[in-house]
């Protein structure tokens, strides 16, 4: 079998698997606190679920077509916070919420981008941060009371079907966020190995090349913006279901560094890599800090202790190892042990 | 007035923060997104000192904050250089990404340190109080950092124009590869740059910390934005256009918020770098 | 009781430009003393082989200066062994005064040479403190050629088309400069203008595409009509204006 139609088999098996998973009862220990069934570990899943769609989406425009974007929070707040607010405020049904969340998801970023994109490199990563950042102050400021300023915006439990409310179908936002993630990878593959996804790598690579080839650069660019962007709004929109509201953290311009570190860890441009970085990190995050009240390491000494219970520390840390010994990430890594296996068995 | 006094004021915390950012981008090509942590570090080790060393509230105390927070932001900004950027020369977006990790790892152990809430920082009661200026009462912590302000601006100008390294840096800013090509090894001018960098924005912090009453791990990064605004606006490389943004940045905020509503300010000054990166990439002043 | 070992020697030097072979191991050697001129049509990789000799671009092969290996040297490590260069487009640093400019080509344990500098150029110590950036393009070009003049020591000078877009005037003063210079100190000298090639260089090293086409000197080039016309692109008759 050849490696692409072996790689995809083994995309279906595990994805197979992972639908199955809150079937299943199995409990592994210290890497979850419950069982696999149990809505605890299902709600982390589906939360690194969407955290890896969300590092996919932002590797689409930073990885595959090289455009630094620190913007990337602006849109998937934007997919959680349009539709908290036509949920809560102007009480509209699930559907017509999404409907208004895709269109906005659709035309903020082509606005945004249109003007950004007039700059390059640096420029470029600065403007991208100053829209995010006005998104940031506006949501904060809360105007007409619609974002909820700095407490967030909760959902009223009544204005979600009712399957998607409550513990006991946490197993259906699992799945939810888990069919979100392949969707967006199929999309994603599909993309970056199109004709216009081979412009973006080229792009990435030397954009004058590409225009003196009579292609026009701008537009490319800016498919590759909105198409980033939509998937970003989307894995918003997730992420507000499971967590039942919306809250400012997530248009900072940290969490856009956030963004950029879980590419980076998990490998610029690939997509799995950047889906694995989204998912380390997501999990790092959340058990780090259950990590930091258990026995083992509250008994530590308190220059160690400290530390280790900061996730963003260790991710810092990590991060900063990475770039400077790791530049492929886990992606890079994992390529290169496959060139040394290779080389070593005498294959090539 | 009392708005005037206070843009001046806030538009000198800027400058603090922004001349180092301003001279690492010029000369060095590096967006340095750790120097909101050199801010927030030296603040927490001024505190520290100010803490161990007089009586709370004391001038001997605050001035060994104001000393301790400068020797740390210089040195942590040297380390940083050294340890981080320079092994990244051939790498841009690499040394990018490194002052962004380690952002985000060094806020994380200061928050870890000492909490997320702010803390009191306790200054000299002199500058608790507040000095009559054509008729509005004006607190001292203002004329404490503008004056500070001005004399690290002073300092700046000097060294820039008066010594040998000055004038590396102003020629490299230009044009990097013709110094080397002169015979002159920029690595030592990037390591200064980075140190004077985090001295002032040691600086900044300790002062931030006078002006609000407190030390908070998150300030950095808010004054981080502000300093890029300003970078940006006065030019990249260009104290002088630095100190020219930093105090119309201040203005501009500080009036919006009050006139328009709260939060206008800042939104406004956000869309203006915006469109200045749009219409004028290098700046004001900018050599690009 | 002249030194007769070549003070350059360029062994296979190979620069890549992006995606372009722009040097293909390039080989030649700089005789001591006097000037040597490197030659060729436009775009052929003159001004790269002067960037891969100092650092600027990087490069691949061997480089000796008087023996000693400058490939694995940081371009200000090189630079300080005695090397000068003057680049194509002059890169005068604009926001700094002519004395400035100056000051900053000075090196640590070198003779400084004012003396020579302000004698071949007096302009430049009448504007002392004018911003170089306001100079015209002959008076910058001045500037960057006293830059390189004013170390007493250095071993080489590495000049790439001073005389390109100046008034004849200039380009006699550019001569004359280097002329006197080239008493003291070897120069490796690019120029298109074959009339000054000419008249300052003794030795020739004409490029093609990256690779050394000929060696010898000026003259022989330039007798040979074929020759001239093959390699430089030129018709001899233009030669002689």
């Amino acid at each position: 079998m050849s490696g692409s139609r072996l790689r995809a088999l083994g995309c279906a098996v595990a994805l197979l698997v992972l639908a199955a998973l809150p079937a299943c009862g199995v409990t592994i220990p210290g890497l979850f606190e419950g069982p696999l069934d149990a809505p605890g570990t299902l709600n982390l899943l589906a939360l690194c679920f969407v955290f890896g769609t969300l590092a996919l989406s932002y590797d689409l425009v930073f990885g595959y077509t090289g455009l630094l974007s620190f913007g990337q929070a602006l849109y998937f707040a934007t997919g959680a916070y349009v539709t908290a607010i036509a949920l809560a405020h102007w009480n509209l049904d699930l559907p017509r919420a999404l409907g208004i969340t895709a269109a906005i998801a659709l035309v903020l970023p082509l606005v945004v981008g249109a003007i950004c994109l007039r700059t390059k490199d640096i420029p470029f990563a600065m403007v991208t941060l100053a829209f995010a950042e006005a998104g940031s102050i506006f949501v904060l400021q809360n105007p007409w009371g619609l974002t909820g300023g700095e407490e967030g915006l909760t959902l009223p439990s009544a204005a979600l079907p009712a399957a998607l409310v409550g513990v006991t179908n946490t197993r259906n936002l699992y799945w939810l966020a888990l069919g979100l993630l392949a969707v967006a990878f199929v999309v994603a593959w599909w993309a970056v190995n199109s004709p216009p996804g081979r412009v973006w790598q080229a792009i990435r690579e030397n954009e004058r090349r590409v225009s003196v080839l009579g292609i026009n650069p701008y537009l490319y660019k800016l498919g590759a913006f909105v198409s980033s962007a939509f998937l970003a709004s989307s894995a918003g929109v997730v992420y507000l279901l499971i967590q039942g509201g919306a809250n400012p953290e997530i248009t900072s311009a940290s969490f856009t560094l956030v963004l950029l570190v879980m590419v980076v860890l998990g490998g610029v441009g690939t997509l799995w890599g950047a889906v694995l970085g989204g998912i380390a990190y997501e999990y790092l995050d959340v058990r780090l800090l259950g990590l930091s009240s258990a026995p083992a390491l509250a008994n530590l000494p308190p220059f160690l202790h400290v530390p280790l219970s900061q996730p963003l520390f260790v991710l810092g840390l990590l991060f900063i190892v990475l770039v400077l010994f790791f530049p492929g990430g886990f992606a890079g890594a994992a390529q290169s042990l496959r060139a040394r296996a290779g080389s070593a068995a005498g294959v090539r | 007035m009392l708005l005037a006094i206070t843009g001046l004021g806030l538009g000198a915390l800027y400058f603090l923060v922004a001349c180092g950012l301003s001279l690492i981008w010029g000369l060095m090509r590096v967006l340095n997104f750790a120097h909101g942590a050199f801010f927030t570090v030296s603040a927490y080790c001024g505190w520290l000192a100010a803490n161990a060393l007089g009586a709370p509230g004391s001038w001997t105390a605050w001035l060994a904050a104001v000393a301790a927070s400068i020797a740390a932001g210089g040195a942590f900004a040297t380390f940083a250089e050294l340890a981080l950027v320079r092994p990244l020369y051939r790498r841009p977006v690499g040394q990018v990404l490194v002052t962004v990790g380690l952002a985000l790892a060094t806020i994380a152990l200061v928050q870890g340190s000492f909490g997320s809430d702010p803390r009191d920082f306790a200054v000299p009661a002199w500058m608790g109080k507040t000095t009559a200026i054509a008729g509005a009462a004006i607190p001292n912590t203002r004329f404490v950092t503008i004056a500070a302000a001005v004399i690290a601006l002073g300092l700046l100008v000097f060294f820039l124009r008066r010594t040998r390294y000055g004038l590396i840096v102003r020629a490299g800013v230009e044009n990097r590869a013709m110094v080397s090509a002169l015979g002159i090894d920029v690595g030592r001018a990037f390591t200064l740059v980075f140190a004077i960098g985090g001295m002032a924005a040691g600086l900044g912090g300790v002062l931030a910390a006078t002006y609000y009453g407190s030390i908070d791990p998150g300030r950095g990064s808010a004054m981080l934005i502000s300093a890029f605004v300003v970078v940006v606006l006065g030019g990249l490389g260009s104290v002088a256009g630095s100190a020219v943004a930093a105090v119309l940045v201040g203005l501009v905020q500080q009036f919006l918020n009050f006139y328009a509503a709260a939060g206008v300010g800042d939104f406004a000054v956000v869309i203006l770098l915006a469109v200045v990166l749009l219409v004028r990439p290098r700046g004001l002043f900018g050599v690009s | 009781m002249s030194d007769r070992t070549p003070l350059l020697e360029v062994r296979d030097l190979d620069v890549h430009l992006g995606e372009s072979h722009v040097l293909h191991a390039l080989s030649f050697d700089v005789a001591r003393g006097g000037i040597t001129a490197l030659l060729g049509r436009n775009g052929v990789g003159k001004t790269t082989t002067l960037r891969g000799i100092l650092g600027l671009v990087s490069r691949a092969g061997s480089v000796r200066l008087d023996g000693e290996e400058l490939v694995r040297l940081p371009v200000h490590e090189i630079v300080r062994r005695g090397v000068g260069y003057v680049p194509e487009d002059r890169e005068v640093f604009a926001a700094l005064t002519v004395a400035e400019n100056l000051a900053l080509a000075e090196r640590k344990g070198s003779p400084r040479k004012y003396d020579l500098v302000y004698d071949l150029f007096p302009e430049l110590r009448e504007r002392a403190a004018q911003l170089a950036g306001t100079l015209s393009g002959g008076q910058q070009q001045m500037l960057a050629l006293a830059r390189a003049l004013l170390n007493g020591d250095n071993r080489i000078l590495l000049v790439d088309e001073p005389t390109k877009g100046l008034s004849p005037l200039f380009v006699g003063r550019v001569a004359t400069a280097l002329e006197r210079a080239s008493h003291e100190t070897t120069i490796l000298l690019v120029e298109q203008n074959l009339a000054v090639a000419r008249k300052l260089a003794g030795a020739a090293i004409v490029l093609d595409q990256g690779r050394v086409r000929f060696t010898g000197t000026v003259e022989a080039l330039v007798s040979d009509p074929d020759l001239a016309r093959s390699h430089l692109g030129v018709a001899t008759a233009a030669a002689h204006a």
